[in-house]
């Protein structure tokens, strides 16, 4: 596991370390399988060009789950995610490169706990954000509060 | 047989806003919370080393955050129909309260939020909004997803 983030050590303006991903067809078949989601957009070319779609696109749940990563790699697992919202505005489509990125907006003290709150969002490979978001997570401190 | 203007269709869907569905509840497989992780390409111990995860703070294997998409909700009494050709998923706001480990049996209820419409460059959307609560066999709230779904 990476080393424990301290709430003390994150600072309001700094990125987050990105996170690429590949996505592929073969990725988006197992996504389907293991998430339950069946929609044809995301594996039959076919249906998505009849539904006037550029070709298969990446069921937008998934890219929720790379935002999630981008979090948990960040956090480690001593870090808490609380919250993670995310908006798909636009499609992505396999073979393109995807990078999760982030940015702390905020720093505090919430009910005890020590919170940050982050920007973040994802570049499809034209650097176009096509799934921007937010997301809270909750720290421990060197002091062990 | 006429299709029906977007803002007929809203309004029919207005009058299924408050409806919850029935409750549907997911017995969490290990393997499964394994297969999600690798086909999200996430290699995090946390959610797939039951050694490494089992040194770590919660002493065992835990599900990625957006596994719960897997536990679907039970279905409404009422079918919610749409009656466009094309969905899109809006985004999810997701509020996570307590972790989801292998054994655990999730429910699922989700609660018919909203409806509004909104123009957009693909012409009039239909908006429609869920709430999903998910409970563990504690009874404990795990999390909660506000969900929203496009149509046009």
């Amino acid at each position: 596991m990476p080393t424990t983030l301290y709430w003390e050590d994150v600072k309001e303006g700094q990125d987050l370390p990105p996170l690429v991903k590949k996505p592929t067809t073969q990725q988006l078949v197992k996504y389907a399988g293991a998430s339950g989601d069946f929609y044809q957009i995301h594996y039959d070319k076919d249906f998505a060009l009849a539904n006037k779609l550029p070709g298969v696109i990446l069921h937008g749940a998934l890219k929720n789950a790379f935002l999630g990563q981008l979090m948990t790699d960040w956090i480690g697992e001593h870090g808490r995610l609380k919250r993670l919202s995310v908006q798909y505005r636009g499609m992505d489509v396999p073979g393109d490169t995807l990078t999760c990125k982030g940015r702390v907006t905020k720093k505090y003290v919430q009910e005890g706990q020590h919170c940050v709150d982050c920007e973040i969002w994802l570049e499809n490979g034209k650097g176009e954000k096509t799934t921007p978001g937010s997301a809270t997570v909750a720290l421990p401190t060197r002091s062990g509060g | 047989m006429t299709t029906p203007s977007i803002e007929a269709v809203a309004a029919e869907l207005q009058q299924l806003v408050g409806m919850e569905s029935a409750a549907a509840s997911y017995l969490v497989e290990k393997g499964h919370i394994r297969r999600f992780a690798e086909a999200i390409g996430d290699p995090n111990p946390l959610f797939s080393d039951g050694a490494a995860a089992r040194k770590g703070p919660y002493g065992g294997i835990i599900a990625p955050p957006t596994f719960l998409r897997n536990c679907s909700p039970g279905p409404f009494s009422q079918p919610i129909r749409v009656p466009l050709a094309r969905n899109l998923d809006g985004g999810s706001d997701w509020e996570y309260l307590e972790p989801i480990r292998p054994g655990d049996t999730i429910t699922a209820v989700q609660r018919f939020a909203a409806v509004t419409t909104r123009q957009s460059r693909l012409g009039t959307m239909i908006i429609m909004s869920r709430e999903t609560r998910y409970t563990n066999q504690f009874g404990k709230l795990v999390a909660i997803q506000r969900s929203h779904g496009m149509s046009y």
